[in-house]
C-alpha cells in the first residue's frame, strides 16, 4: 500500500505538472522536486508558513497537503504574481517598505497576503496581523510586512480606480463611480 | 578629495536583491542541485550521556542505493575547530575540542554518530533506521550549579568549569559601605533557539582539480579551513561558496553541514546535499546559553552607584564551542553602561550534558542586560527616584573608564536614546477591560561591535572600475539578510560617484573574493565596510588625480557625483568620469585596488582578570515598551514598543530600521515566550509547535529612532546595530510588567504561568 504509486496532474501557475507519487508525498516535496523551489521548506510541520501556496483561492500550507489532495486542482506559487518588468503591487510594496530581509519567508508571506487581499481588499492592520499570523518571520519583526500589505491594498485599489476612470474617459456610457463598488 | 556630501549613504535606497527575493528567484542553499546528487543525513544520539557499546552499520551500508555510511573511523582527523577560524593568536584556554563523529561516548542528546549518503532522501532516511546501536547510560549532569560541585560527573577531563573571567575594580566592600541602599537578587534567563526560517543546508562536490567545493549557507565562509583540517587536505583544496542566507543570528556561525557534506563528497566523489530537518535544528545544534545571574548593587541617597558584585553562571552544554568567549562578553558588559567605581564580577562557563550553547545575536551581552537593568530599576524603586533620572546620573560619558579599565572611545548618546524611546510611546493606553493593567518599562544597554581586539581582526576588499563607469566589488562577506552586500555597494557607489545599481558586489567565494572574515560580532559593516571604503578610496584617488591634470585643477577640490568629476571651487571645471577612466586605461593606470582594513589590535589576554581593552567600541541604545497584563491569566500583551540607538551613521535608513525592529522582536520573544526546554538532557520542545517564537500578533507596531553621532569606528563614523538591537527588549518588558502589576520578574521568559503564580503569591502576601 505504502509503495503504491498514483498518477497526479496539478495545474501549477496554470501549467499542468504530472507525476507518479507515493500516497504520503506532500505537495511541498512534489513542487520542489518539480523545480518550484520558490516554495520554501522551513519546518515541514505546518508551523512556519514558508511553504504557503494558493490552492483553489485559499492560502494553503503545502507541507501539510498530500499531493493526492491537490490532484487536478490549481496551485499558485509566488512566481504567478509578477514579473521582473512588472511586479505585482504586493511585491512592489514589499521592496519599497523593506519587508524583505533574508527573503526566505517572503514567498509564503506574499501568497498569504494575496489570498487575504483577494477576499478582503481593505483589511485593517489587525486583520492583516491576523491573516499572516501563521507565517513566521525571524528578521523583520513584522512591522514593515504589515506596512507593505496595507500599502499594496491601497495601490491595488488606486490602480482599479484609475483603470475604470480611464475606461470611463473613453466611453460616455459608464460612470467612474463603479470603481467604488468593491470598497463597500 | 574627501567626500563632502552624500548622495546614497543615509537614504532609503532599495537593496540589491529584494526584487529577486519577492519574485522567488533566489537560489538558496537547499534549492541548488547537480546531476546525480546524493542526499546525506546524520545519525544522532538519543541519549544525553552514554557509552556506545555497539555500533553496527552493516545493514544500512548494504541497502541498495546507499552510497556510504561513515563513522568516526572514516574521518581522517576527527576533531572540530581548535580555536576560531581567522584568529592569529593561540588562545589555549579556549580550545573547543569536539569530535566530528562520536567515538565511544555521547555527551548530549543529538550528538552526531554517523552520516549516510544515499540516492534519494527516502533511502537516506531508511538507512538511518537500519543503523544498529546499543548504549550504556552514564551518569549525567544537567544543572550547571550541580556540575560545578567537585563530585559531579565530568563531561570532559577533570573539571566542568571551562572558563572563569573576572572583573576587579576598586574595593566593593568599601563601595557597599558607602551605599545608602543595596539591592540583591538572582535572575535567570532561558535557552533561546535561533529559529532562522532557513534550515542549515548545502551541497558539496569534488571538482576536476580535486578541490572540495561546498555551496552552503554559513556566516563564516572561512570554515573551509576546518573542513581541510578534518579531511587532511591543504586549505587551498577546499572552497566555500556562500549562498544568500535565510537568516542566521549566530546559528550559522559554528560548524553546521559543511564537514558532513565534505566527508561524503570526498568519499563518494559524487555531489551530495543535505538540509537539517526542523527537529534536527532543535536537538542537533547549539542555542543561547541559559544564565544564572546573582547581582548585588549599591547606590547613595542621591542616586550615585557605588558598587556592584555579580556572579554569572553559564550553562555551556556538552562541548566548549564559543562558550568562553560568550562569557567574556558577559563579563565585560556585566556592569551595564554605567560608571561604577567598585566592581567585582566572577563568571563561570560550566559544561553539562545539555544541548550545546554558543553564539546567538547579543553574544553574552544580552543575559547580563536583563540582570543589570533589573537592578537599576530595583535601586530606583528603593530610592523612590524616576528610573530614567536615576540612570542618567550614572551613564557612561565618552572617555569614562569601564570596569575592564578601558576608556569609552566614542560618544554615548544613551540619555537621548532613552528620552526619545520613552517619548515615542505617546500617551498611555487604557486597559482593554476589567482585571487588566497597563504598565511601561524602559531599559538601556550597551553592546560591543567588532571582534575582541586580541583576535587581530582584518577584512579585505577589491574594487575595480569598468570602462563604462560601472564597478565591481569583491569582498568575502556573507549576506545574512541584514543588508551586508547592500552596505558595501552603497559605500563603493558613494565614493566612486556612480549609481547604486551600477555596482555589482561579489560577496562569498572563499577563493574568488578577498577574505573579509565572518558575519558575526556586528562586524560586517564595520570591517568589510571599512575595507571597501579603503579600496574604493584608492580607485577614487587614481581618478581624481588624473582628472586634476585634465582639468588643470587641484585634486583636493575635486569630487565625483553622478558620473561627473567636478570642482567644488570652480563649477566650470568638470569632466565625464568615463573620459577619465578611458584616459587612465590608455596610460596603463590601474583602475582597481585590493586593500585590507585592520582593526586596532591588543595583546593576547593572559589573565582571568580582565584588565585591558577588549573591544574597539560600543553601540548604546534604549528600548521602551508598554504592556497589558491580564491579572486573571497572567498573559502579557505588548501594546507599544520603541527603540532608539546611536548607530553612528546609518548607511541605509530602511535597513537600519529593519535591524532595530527585527532585533526587538527577537528580544521580546526572549523576554516573553522563548525557552528551549529539556528534561534531564532530553528535549521536549521539538519544533516550532512547541518552541514558540513571536508571530505578527505578538509584536506591536514599533517605532525605530535612529540617532547619529558620527563617532563610531565604522565607515564614515558608523557603529554596528545588528546585535545591539536585541539587548534591551527583555529587561524593558520585565520593567513594564513590574509597573503594571507590582510583581518582580526575576526569571524570563515571563510566560503566563510564571506571571500567574507571581500574582497569586502577591495576593497571598496581601
Amino acid at each position: 500500500m505504502a509503495n503504491e504509486l498514483y498518477d497526479v496532474t496539478i495545474y501549477v501557475n496554470d501549467r499542468p505538472v504530472s507525476g507518479r507519487v507515493r500516497a504520503e508525498k506532500t505537495l511541498l516535496d512534489f513542487l520542489r522536486e518539480n523545480h518550484f523551489t520558490e516554495v520554501k521548506k522551513g519546518c515541514d510541520n505546518g508551523d512556519c508558513g514558508a511553504c504557503t501556496v494558493i490552492m483553489d483561492g485559499a492560502a494553503t500550507l503545502s507541507c501539510c497537503t498530500a499531493v493526492l489532495q491537490a490532484d487536478g486542482r490549481r496551485v499558485y506559487t509566488v512566481k504567478s504574481l509578477g514579473t521582473w518588468e512588472k511586479l505585482h503591487p504586493l511585491q512592489e510594496a514589499f521592496v519599497k517598505h523593506e519587508a524583505v530581509q533574508c527573503g526566505f519567508c517572503t514567498p509564503g508571506f506574499l501568497m498569504t497576503a494575496k489570498a487575504l487581499l483577494d477576499v478582503n481588499p481593505h483589511p485593517t492592520r489587525e486583520e492583516i496581523r491576523e491573516a499572516i499570523s501563521g507565517n513566521l518571520c525571524r528578521c523583520t519583526g513584522y512591522v514593515k510586512i504589515v506596512d507593505a500589505i496595507e500599502d499594496a491594498a491601497a495601490a491595488i485599489e488606486a490602480a482599479a480606480i484609475a483603470a475604470v476612470t480611464e475606461a470611463a474617459a473613453h466611453s460616455t456610457a459608464r460612470p467612474a463611480a463603479n470603481a467604488r463598488i468593491r470598497e463597500e | 578629495m574627501e567626500k563632502k556630501q552624500f548622495d546614497i549613504i543615509g537614504t532609503r535606497a532599495d537593496g540589491c536583491d529584494e526584487k529577486e527575493k519577492v519574485l522567488g528567484n533566489i537560489v538558496y542553499a537547499e534549492d541548488f542541485s547537480m546531476p546525480n546528487t546524493l542526499t546525506c543525513r546524520v545519525f544522532r544520539s538519543t541519549r544525553p550521556s552514554a557509552r556506545i557499546v555497539k555500533l553496527d552499520i552493516s545493514r544500512a551500508a548494504a541497502l541498495p542505493g546507499v552510497a556510504c555510511v561513515l563513522t568516526h573511523e572514516d574521518v581522517p582527523y576527527n576533531e572540530s575547530a581548535k580555536n576560531v577560524v581567522g584568529q592569529t593568536t593561540e588562545v589555549g584556554l579556549l580550545e573547543a575540542k569536539q569530535r566530528i563523529l562520536a567515538v565511544d561516548r555521547v555527551r548530549y542528546y543529538g550528538e552526531p554518530i554517523a552520516v549516510v549518503a544515499a540516492e534519494t532522501p527516502e533511502l537516506a532516511r531508511d538507512a538511518l533506521e537500519l543503523i544498529e546501536i546499543e548504549y550504556e547510560d552514564l551518569p549525567g549532569v544537567y544543572d550547571p550549579v550541580e556540575a560545578m560541585k567537585p563530585d559531579a560527573p565530568k563531561i570532559h577531563g577533570d573539571n566542568n568549569v571551562i572558563a572563569n573571567w573576572q572583573l576587579r575594580k576598586g574595593d566593593t566592600e568599601k563601595g557597599f559601605a558607602e551605599a545608602d541602599v543595596i539591592v540583591e537578587k538572582e535572575y535567570r534567563t532561558p535557552r533561546q533557539e535561533h529559529a532562522h526560517i532557513e534550515p542549515e543546508s548545502g551541497l558539496a562536490w569534488v571538482d576536476e582539480m580535486g578541490v572540495v567545493n561546498i555551496r552552503y549557507c554559513t556566516q563564516v565562509i572561512e570554515h573551509y579551513r576546518d573542513v581541510a583540517a578534518v579531511l587532511g587536505l591543504p586549505e587551498s583544496r577546499v572552497r566555500v561558496i556562500g549562498t544568500i542566507i535565510g537568516g542566521g543570528f549566530g546559528g550559522k556561525e559554528d560548524l553546521t553541514v559543511e564537514v558532513f557534506l565534505a566527508l561524503c563528497a570526498w568519499r563518494t566523489k559524487q555531489p551530495v546535499k543535505m538540509a537539517f530537518s526542523r527537529e534536527e535544528m532543535g536537538y542537533g545544534r547549539q542555542k543561547r546559553h541559559p544564565y544564572i545571574l546573582r547581582y548585588k548593587t549599591g547606590a547613595t541617597r542621591d542616586g550615585m552607584l557605588t558598587a556592584m558584585e555579580a556572579e554569572l553562571i553559564s550553562d555551556s552544554g556538552a562541548y566548549v564551542m564559543l562558550s568562553p568567549w560568550v562569557l567574556l562578553y558577559s563579563t565585560v558588559h556585566s556592569t551595564g553602561p554605567y560608571v561604577i567605581p567598585n566592581v567585582k564580577v566572577d563568571a563561570y562557563s560550566v559544561l553539562t550534558n545539555n544541548i550545546m550553547t554558543s553564539a546567538f545575536r547579543g553574544f553574552g551581552a544580552m543575559q547580563v542586560a536583563f540582570a543589570y537593568e533589573s537592578q537599576m530599576d530595583a535601586l530606583a524603586g528603593e530610592l523612590r527616584m524616576d528610573p530614567l533620572e536615576f540612570r542618567k546620573k550614572n551613564f557612561f560619558k565618552r572617555g569614562d573608564e569601564t570596569a575592564n579599565y578601558q576608556a569609552v572611545p566614542s560618544d554615548v548618546m544613551i540619555s537621548e536614546a532613552a528620552d526619545q524611546a520613552l517619548a515615542a510611546l505617546g500617551s498611555k493606553s487604557q486597559p482593554s477591560g476589567p482585571g487588566k493593567k497597563v504598565g511601561r518599562g524602559l531599559a538601556c544597554a550597551w553592546q560591543s561591535y567588532g571582534r575582541m581586539t586580541y583576535l587581530h581582526d582584518t577584512a579585505g576588499a577589491w574594487v575595480g572600475l569598468e570602462m563604462d563607469g560601472s564597478a565591481v566589488v569583491r569582498c568575502g562577506i556573507p549576506d545574512l539578510g541584514g543588508g551586508q552586500r547592500e552596505s558595501i555597494r552603497a559605500i563603493a557607489a558613494e565614493l566612486l560617484g556612480i549609481p547604486l545599481n551600477e555596482v555589482h558586489v561579489l560577496s562569498t567565494d572563499s577563493q574568488l573574493t578577498p577574505l573579509a572574515g565572518t558575519v558575526t560580532a556586528t562586524r560586517a559593516l564595520y570591517m568589510s565596510g571599512n575595507a571597501v571604503r579603503l579600496a574604493a578610496g584608492n580607485v577614487r584617488h587614481i581618478i581624481l588625480n588624473r582628472a586634476a591634470e585634465m582639468l588643470r585643477a587641484d585634486a583636493e577640490e575635486l569630487d565625483i557625483r553622478e558620473r561627473i568629476v567636478f570642482s567644488h571651487e570652480d563649477p566650470g571645471k568638470k569632466i565625464d568620469l568615463v573620459k577619465v577612466i578611458r584616459r587612465c586605461a590608455a596610460e596603463g593606470k590601474p583602475l582597481q585596488s585590493l586593500d585590507t582594513y585592520k582593526a586596532a589590535f591588543t595583546d593576547e589576554i593572559t589573565s582571568n582578570v580582565i584588565k585591558d581593552p577588549v573591544f574597539n567600541d560600543w553601540t548604546f541604545g534604549a528600548q521602551a515598551v508598554e504592556v497589558e497584563v491580564d491579572e486573571e491569566t497572567g498573559q502579557v500583551t505588548v501594546l507599544k514598543h520603541a527603540s532608539a540607538h546611536d548607530v553612528g551613521r546609518a548607511i541605509n535608513i530602511k535597513r537600519t530600521e529593519g535591524q532595530m525592529e527585527g532585533g526587538a522582536a527577537q528580544g521580546l520573544g526572549f523576554g516573553l515566550m522563548e525557552d528551549y526546554l529539556e528534561v534531564e538532557g532530553t528535549p521536549i520542545t521539538w519544533n516550532l509547535t512547541e518552541y514558540l517564537v513571536p508571530t505578527s500578533k505578538d509584536i506591536p507596531d514599533s517605532r525605530s529612532i535612529i540617532l547619529e553621532s558620527h563617532s563610531g569606528v565604522g565607515p564614515f563614523g558608523a557603529k554596528g546595530i545588528g546585535e545591539p538591537a536585541i539587548t534591551a527588549a527583555a529587561p524593558a518588558v520585565a520593567a513594564a510588567i513590574r509597573d503594571a502589576v507590582g510583581i518582580e520578574v526575576p526569571r524570563i521568559p515571563a510566560t503566563p504561568e510564571r506571571i500567574f503564580w507571581e500574582l497569586q503569591e502577591k495576593k497571598r502576601k496581601g
